[in-house]
């Protein structure tokens, strides 16, 4: 085990991957700039700078992987996603199932986002459903150093096409983070604090910010049970059962907008199948539907908060039994 | 006028195949037994030429249009019709349709309706063969006009260029961009005049003369094969047909089509083959019968396939997990 941060645990990912497989790649502008470790130990073949042209960039990756290699895209904020569109949905999603299972798609797009750089909406933008609604995906969005590596070598290794979303704001968190064959399988979500009074979900940075409010709520006598989802898709829908079933009662957090979100699928399925476990009604903290602001106060102000989910949670607590 | 190369007469039966095949699907559809469907009547001398300067090994990715490169390339039209027809034995097991199929195992390995999707996946097909492979494989990439003004065109080639990919651009120029004549989209003729600006090998060539063609494609092969870097044909066609069938042409203009079908492929190939004794009457009435007589029972092998069994909506979404 080693104390290393978030970036620190991507480029450990990434060489370790590297030095595993001869078929992964990287590439994106800037790649070969920075990541000079790579560059020099795996050349300027497997690690590639490119012009700024997302597009073809993503449509590259998807040609490449269908044909025998392991690419990995750094297409840098998530919002630049908006110009690889047609190459993520509609070729990376849809051309194995169209094909009737002819090729299979083994790559990894890389993009950040979330507040917390002031970086402003068209380098912060989360927009990890859109990528949830597309059949043929899967998403990650991790909230831990451990995960951070453990989920992108996972989903390097996977024969599906993985985004993998890092959320800006945590790239110089540490914690303790395993040696090579620390992997951690997509799809599975993890208990960071066990409670029996209610669930609170969410995934990336607002993950910390619900173990927070669990601390404040823990002195109060209220015991919440907090899940960090990890990967988006496949969805751990059995872990959020499990514990609404526990508890009865369910808070969704998360920093992109409510309408069509995560949260609001994570509420639907609640209420289909695990209605008869509640005890009150399902709430989502989520960030506004606008733009992410680039100042500092109005940022932090668009990010779902401590106190807040603290104050939903009491509320619920004293919601009467159904 | 090029030589009159020894497979002519090959060369004339895939025209009559590409043709027979089409004009298949029109009466399909005509009869409402199929769905509406884009074909390639007009330029199937573009299709057949240049295929038949690709080798085994080489790789091909194509568009909505593919039925001329799939037959040229030794496609078995009754799986192709079968999966214009949905049936389980059409090449993508029905779920592709007429306008996506691919098939591998012929090397037809990406297909992409979008209009640029091809150029977008090309890249990092050929980036594949330099990495994986030591034969000297190129990949050819079809794509029409219209393609060539989505700004991937422009990625595609600047990026192929800057990497050193063995990939042939074919731009089949039928001067129809869906219902749009290409003159309201474009200023210049050709595609070449875009091309030449990327630097890299650019050749024009009759897309209605397959022996021009495949001399043509035959010396960009070449030049891919020894120099591994791309290189641009453009073949000078037209689509003597609508952009979706049925489709009553009435926005074509009358005398412009009656300049191209006067110069129709197959008759351009056959009045060659007579002229210079190649082929007696007779031998082309056994050629077009034969061509007839395997599309029979190609339709009659689609009609008779079963549709896929409801279970198969949910597979060959995600690759199975190792």
């Amino acid at each position: 085990m080693n104390q290393i941060n978030v970036n620190d645990a991507v480029s450990q990912a990434l060489l370790e991957e590297m030095r595993r497989d001869p078929r992964v790649l990287i590439f994106g502008e800037g790649v070969a700039t920075k990541r000079t470790q790579l560059l020099t130990e795996f050349g300027p073949a497997r690690v590639r700078n490119t012009p700024l042209a997302e597009g073809i960039l993503a449509g590259t990756a998807v040609g490449a992987a269908a044909t025998g290699l392991r690419p990995v895209v750094d297409l840098l904020f998530a919002p630049f996603l908006c110009l690889a569109m047609e190459e993520i949905v509609n070729s990376a999603g849809k051309l194995r199932y169209m094909s009737g299972g002819q090729a299979n798609f083994p790559l990894v797009v890389l993009a950040m986002t979330g507040a917390g750089w002031g970086v402003g909406a068209q380098h912060n933008h989360n927009i990890e459903a859109w990528f949830v609604h597309s059949p043929g995906l899967k998403v990650v969005m991790p909230s831990s150093p451990a995960d951070f590596k453990g989920l992108l070598k996972a989903a390097i290794r996977d024969d599906n096409p993985v985004i993998f979303f890092m959320d800006l704001a945590l790239g110089f968190d540490t914690g303790e983070v395993g040696d090579d064959e620390h992997v951690v399988p997509l799809g599975r979500a993890r208990t960071v604090r066990a409670g029996r009074d209610l669930t609170l979900v969410s995934y990336a940075k607002t993950v910390h910010t619900c173990a927070r409010a669990a601390e404040t709520l823990a002195t109060e006598g209220i015991a919440a049970e907090v899940i960090d989802l990890r990967s988006l898709k496949p969805l751990d829908t059995s872990a959020i059962l499990a514990s609404v079933r526990k508890t009865g009662r369910l808070v969704v957090v998360h920093e992109a907008a409510a309408p069509c979100g995560v949260g609001a699928e994570i509420a639907a399925l609640v209420a289909e199948q695990g209605f008869d476990a509640l005890k009150a009604p399902i709430l989502r903290l989520t960030g506004p539907d606008v733009p992410a602001p680039a100042s500092w106060p109005l940022e932090q102000a668009f990010v779902p908060q401590a106190d807040a989910i603290a104050a939903a949670a009491r509320r619920l607590v004293a919601t009467a039994t159904i | 006028m090029t030589k009159l190369a020894h497979n002519a007469p090959g060369l004339l039966e895939t025209l009559l195949l590409i043709r027979g095949y089409e004009e298949t699907v029109i009466a399909l559809s005509d009869a409402g037994d199929g769905p509406g469907t884009c074909t390639s009547v007009g330029q199937e001398a573009s299709a057949a030429g240049v295929v038949a300067a690709l080798a085994p090994h080489d790789r091909i990715l194509t568009n909505h249009r593919s039925a001329g490169h799939l037959l040229a390339r030794g496609a078995d039209p009754g799986r192709m019709l079968a999966e214009v027809l949905g049936r389980s034995t059409g090449y993508c097991k029905g779920k592709s349709g007429h306008l996506h199929m691919t098939a591998s195992e012929l090397g037809v390995i990406l297909t992409s309706t979008i209009v640029g999707g091809s150029l977008s996946l090309a890249p990092g097909v050929a980036l594949s063969l330099t990495m994986t492979r030591d034969d000297d494989g190129i990949v050819a990439c079809f794509f029409g006009d219209g393609a060539a003004c989505e700004g991937l065109f422009h990625e595609s080639l600047n990026l192929a260029v800057m990497w050193k990919l063995p990939l042939l651009y074919v731009c089949e120029n039928n001067q129809w961009q869906a219902y749009v004549h290409r003159r309201e989209t474009m200023p210049s003729d050709t595609v070449s005049t875009w091309a030449q600006g990327h630097g890299l090998p650019v050749a024009s060539v009759d897309g209605n003369d397959v022996l021009a063609v495949q001399d043509a494609a035959r010396t960009a092969v070449e030049h891919i094969r020894r120099h591994r870097t791309p290189y641009f044909l453009e073949t000078l066609t037209y689509r003597t047909r609508g952009h979706v069938e049925p489709d009553d042409q009435a926005y074509v203009d009358a005398a412009e089509l009656a300049v191209w079908t006067a110069r129709d492929p197959l008759t351009m190939l056959s009045r060659r083959l007579l002229d210079a004794g190649a082929l007696e009457q007779t031998g082309l009435e056994t050629l077009r019968y034969r061509v007839s007589a395997r599309l029979d029972a190609a339709l009659t092998f689609a009609r008779e396939s079963p549709f896929p069994d409801p279970s198969e909506l949910t597979t060959d979404v995600y690759a199975e997990e190792a």
